[in-house]
């Protein structure tokens, strides 16, 4: 079995009026199937409303399945007993770096998590040095989070989320409010923590660039995952991607249009490396 | 007519232990009819900056001119100025508080006095632009998803046409094809009404592709104001600032560095690929 596996999975918000009466009923995951393995750097793609947030919530038991079901490390989501240690295993970081951050000093804000599931004081302490360590933020321990930039907040979050000790982290758009230099770092420090530590990860973003090192990739289009594969596979697809309201890469898009204007290039080129090689090919053949 | 900011400076929490100076001696104009970009770290001032020009937030020390009157004066009307300096703020759930999204709207336009035609018309109108959807318009605002949220709060303050719009990171959260509709729409109505559209911004991308002119402030100073292809040359010194520039002008400076005889001062895609295609004769 996968390590998070969803079969059928269907969620449903139901709209109410004043009298509690059902009015509309919207169908926002639409019979998905999707399997994760452990390890495993995982993108999210899907235009807005499409069911990104919803389905991720499902992975850490803020919404339970309408109908189908969701297994998370063999643990079947839909059985109230199995909640607490599916929240132990995934845990989530949400866009705003401001709404995530409850204590006054980076160490106590880590701390929180764990002291909550009642982890031994020394243990505890442990873990808030290797979390802050992992995500680069260890010499800021004793800071204000208020006056740290949104990156740096961003990295506080993820480090609390890391002294739950998961085996998942769900991040979603992560770097949606965040500079340049604060995107890099904490993207950085997500991939650091697949790569060392093992994390699995599940990324939602809007930002095409940020799938580029992914092992795989989903795309959403109204609560449906319509395509999926490597980024390569992904973003050889232009004219699909743009069906779908997204976009690829600006260096994917630009070797897209040298190819529409007669430029004999691979499809899918990711890096900038990888369209200077084959521009650099052209030039000498 | 303009929209002038004199020597302001602002500190947060002024004459306490916690002191923080978020504008440092400022001094910009921004002429009417411009669309004009702000980049900068985050913490380096563009909100404060941008709250300045409706009047939320007032100068430690400094001067606004808005239209030759300068805005503090006594007897000048803050609620007058609103009405034509019209804001987006960078959190859009923090700016959505009717029961329903029609509302939300219609908010602004009723505020201005029109009657209630004018106002539905306004605020169909709006929605339409921002690719909201019509039959969403009686949900609460509390149960869309992010990027329709933003939606809103972008049709909210459109509704009132005012003659200076500022977003302030408008397209945080917004689909690829979503973002492109929004500023693509902001461009369109600008062209057509000549309005002054102030963006601020993390996508080094959509300034380049958008701005006339781009501002970057650093620690509550103004380090460039200048055209895209101008500010974006020092790209080495926007790094510095925990800036960037977008992905082609570093593929130019990566060709030319392999030693290929091309210019890099390509900030857009089309910009990029007309300069390799020239490079490589066609
Ligand atoms: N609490 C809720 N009650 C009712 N409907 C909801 C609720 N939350 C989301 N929805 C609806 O479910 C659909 C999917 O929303 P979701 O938040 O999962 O989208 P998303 O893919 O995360 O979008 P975005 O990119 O904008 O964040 C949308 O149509 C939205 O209006
Ligand atoms: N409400 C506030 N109280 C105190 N300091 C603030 C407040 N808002 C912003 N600041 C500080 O002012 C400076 C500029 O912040 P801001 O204008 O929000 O920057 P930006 O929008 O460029 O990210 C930062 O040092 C920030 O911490
Ligand atoms: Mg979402
Ligand atoms: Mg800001």
């Amino acid at each position: 079995m996968s390590f998070i596996e969803a079969k059928n999975l269907v969620h449903e918000y139901f709209r109410r009026d004043e009298n509690d009466n059902v009015v509309d009923i919207l169908t926002a995951v639409d019979n998905v199937d999707m399997n994760v393995e452990a390890g495993q750097f995982i993108s999210i793609l899907g235009h807005n409303g499409s069911g990104k947030s919803t389905l991720a919530k499902h992975l850490n038991v803020l919404l339970t399945p309408s109908s189908g079901t969701l297994f998370v490390d063999g643990k079947d989501a839909s059985d109230e007993k199995n909640t607490l240690d599916i929240r132990q295993t995934a845990g989530m970081v949400f866009q705003n770096p401001d709404n995530q951050i409850i204590a006054s000093v980076v160490e106590e804000d880590v701390a929180f998590g764990p002291e909550n599931i009642g982890v031994p004081t020394d243990e505890i302490w442990q873990r808030v040095e290797k979390s802050l360590k992992a995500v680069g933020m260890w010499d800021y321990r004793e800071h204000s989070p208020n006056k740290l930039s949104g990156g740096q907040k961003q990295r506080v979050a993820i480090a609390g989320v890391m002294a739950m000790e998961p085996k998942c982290i769900v991040l979603d758009e992560p770097t949606a409010m965040l500079d340049p230099d604060g995107r890099k770092e904490v993207l950085d420090a997500v991939h650091e923590l697949n790569k060392k530590k093992g994390v699995t990860i599940i990324l939602i973003t809007h930002y095409m660039e940020e799938v580029v090192g992914s092992d795989y990739v989903f795309v959403m289009d109204r609560g449906h995952v319509v395509m999926q594969g490597t980024p390569r596979e992904i973003f050889s697809d232009v004219e699909t991607l743009k069906e779908h309201r997204l976009d690829v890469p600006q260096i994917t898009e630009l070797a897209y249009e040298l190819k529409k204007s007669g430029v004999d290039l691979p499809d899918g080129i990711l890096t900038r490396q990888e369209l200077l090689e084959a521009l650099r090919y052209l030039d000498e053949n | 007519m303009a929209l002038e900011l004199k020597d302001i400076t602002y500190k947060y929490s002024a004459g306490t232990a916690y002191e923080i100076t978020a504008l440092d001696h400022i001094n910009v104009t921004f002429p009417d009819g411009e669309f004009i970009g702000i980049i900068g770290h985050t913490g380096s001032g563009k909100s404060t900056l941008v709250q300045h020009l409706n009047g939320l937030i007032k100068a430690t020390s400094g001067e606004i001119i808005y239209n030759g009157q300068n805005i503090y004066d006594k007897d000048y009307s803050m609620k007058e100025l609103r009405t034509q300096v019209g804001m987006v703020f960078q959190y859009p759930e923090h700016q959505l508080f009717e029961t329903t999204v029609y509302d939300d709207v219609a908010f602004g336009p009723k505020n201005q006095g029109l009657d209630d035609k004018d106002v539905a018309l306004r605020t169909y109108e709006a929605m339409e632009a921002v690719g909201f959807p019509q039959e969403l318009c009686d949900v609460s605002p509390f149960e869309l998803s992010g990027g329709q949220k933003r939606r809103v709060a972008i049709a909210g303050v459109m509704a009132m046409k005012p003659a200076v719009l500022i977003l302030d990171e408008p397209t945080a959260g917004l689909d690829p094809m979503g973002r492109d509709e929004i500023l693509n729409m902001l461009k369109e109505t600008h062209e057509r009404t000549g309005n002054t559209v102030i963006l601020v911004s993390h996508s080094m991308e959509d300034v380049a592709n958008y701005a006339d002119r781009i501002i970057v402030i650093d620690k509550g100073q103004i380090k460039y104001n200048d055209t895209p292809k101008n500010v974006f040359k020092h790209y080495k010194d926007l790094e510095k600032m925990g800036l960037a520039a977008p992905q082609v002008t570093y593929f130019m400076n990566d060709l030319k560095n392999a030693g290929m005889p091309v210019s890099t001062d390509a900030t857009t895609v089309q910009e990029a690929r007309d300069e390799i295609l020239k490079l490589m004769g066609r």
